[in-house]
């Protein structure tokens, strides 16, 4: 890839990046929203989550298939026991690491 | 300024990045392994400066770097990132509503860090309280420069770290497990989450690219979002009858 080609290549994803993170903040952000809408967007980080984790947890990704004999999946189960016994972000990230890292060995 | 209003900007730069160490923690090795497939694929540290700093994206800037070895041109690059990012039209919906009242100058600038690390961060700690939007903005700023940080470092540093070391790829999958659980406040919540959970491994194995994200949170927060109406409806009409 050529340099100018390059450049022109970053602009464009740097564009299509920052509008979708900005326009509905610019838009929203400014006026009280209808009820309807902050109930259903109480729910999207919710959704986003699960949406985010369960793929990584259950599925290999090249070929996309399902596995349920992941470490992935393996390591999920006490980072979720101490996520839910500690309340503690620090602690479960370091908890994860643990278990992923024990996973492995096995 | 005053010694008052030194001391409450020192607080808030601390809280923010107390809040993001489990982002910067997670964004270690990715950015460090983005860094050395960066370097395999040809480019120099500038470019992928420039690439870090201006996308700000680990998804898109993985697929960036694939399409490029495999010889694409631009603008299907461009079009995949557009498809890859437009999850962050969510995040940003639902974030508006605790950034409410804040200048177009600031939106501009918070606007350049929304990702789902910062993202998931921020909406557990405006959720908790005590939570404002210079504290999240840090996280938003500290993660960014972390990450830009890590992708220049990977085509020096990236060799020397073995892969898996101290089960350090885990991290953010920890983060977002964490995350979650915070989440998950009432049944509804969790009925949301499975849902979304289902549909986005549907969505992964049928679908191509990264629709899935979108496309599983659009239809799990719809339907949580009918089901409570349909409660709401019922304790309504139950009320009547009593």
């Amino acid at each position: 890839m050529k340099m100018s080609e390059f450049i022109l290549l970053v602009a464009g994803m740097a564009v299509v990046t920052y509008v979708p993170r900005w326009l509905p903040l610019a838009l929203l952000a400014g006026r009280q929203l209808p009820r309807w809408l902050t109930e259903w967007l109480e729910l999207i980080p919710a959704a986003i989550l699960g949406a985010l984790l369960a793929p990584t947890l259950f599925a290999t990704s090249e070929p996309r298939q399902l596995d349920f004999f992941r470490p992935e999946l393996l390591a999920a189960i006490p980072t979720f026991l101490v996520a839910m016994k500690t309340r503690s972000l620090a602690g479960t990230v370091v908890a994860g690491m643990a278990a992923f890292w024990l996973a492995g060995t096995v | 300024m005053n010694v008052m209003d030194n001391q409450k900007q020192s607080g808030v730069v601390a809280d923010g990045l107390r809040a993001a160490w489990p982002i910067c923690f997670g964004y270690f090795p990715i950015g460090l392994a983005f860094g050395v497939l960066a370097g395999n694929a040809g480019l120099g540290p500038w470019e992928i400066l420039l690439l870090a700093a201006l996308v700000f994206a680990g998804g898109s800037q993985f697929i960036a770097v694939a399409m490029i070895t495999a010889g694409v041109s631009a603008l299907p690059i461009i079009v995949t990132t557009f498809m890859v990012n437009l999850r962050h039209l969510l995040m940003s919906s639902a974030l508006s509503v605790h950034l409410r009242g804040a200048r177009g100058r600031f939106l501009a600038a918070y606007a350049y860090g929304v990702t789902d690390e910062s993202f998931a961060v921020n909406m557990a700690r405006f959720r908790e309280g005590g939570w404002d939007r210079w504290r999240a903005l840090v996280v938003n700023q500290a993660a960014n420069l972390v990450w830009i940080v890590c992708c220049v470092a990977g085509t020096w540093a990236g060799r020397f770290v073995p892969p898996k070391a101290f089960g350090i790829d885990y991290a953010l999958t920890a983060m977002f497990i964490c995350l979650l659980v915070f989440q998950l406040r009432s049944r509804l919540m969790i009925v949301t989450a499975v849902l979304s959970g289902l549909f986005s491994i549907l969505f992964y194995v049928v679908l191509p690219g990264s629709v899935y994200v979108v496309a599983a949170s659009l239809v799990a927060a719809t339907v949580g979002f009918a089901l409570r109406r349909r409660r709401d409806r019922r304790r309504r009409v139950s009320d009547e009858n009593v």
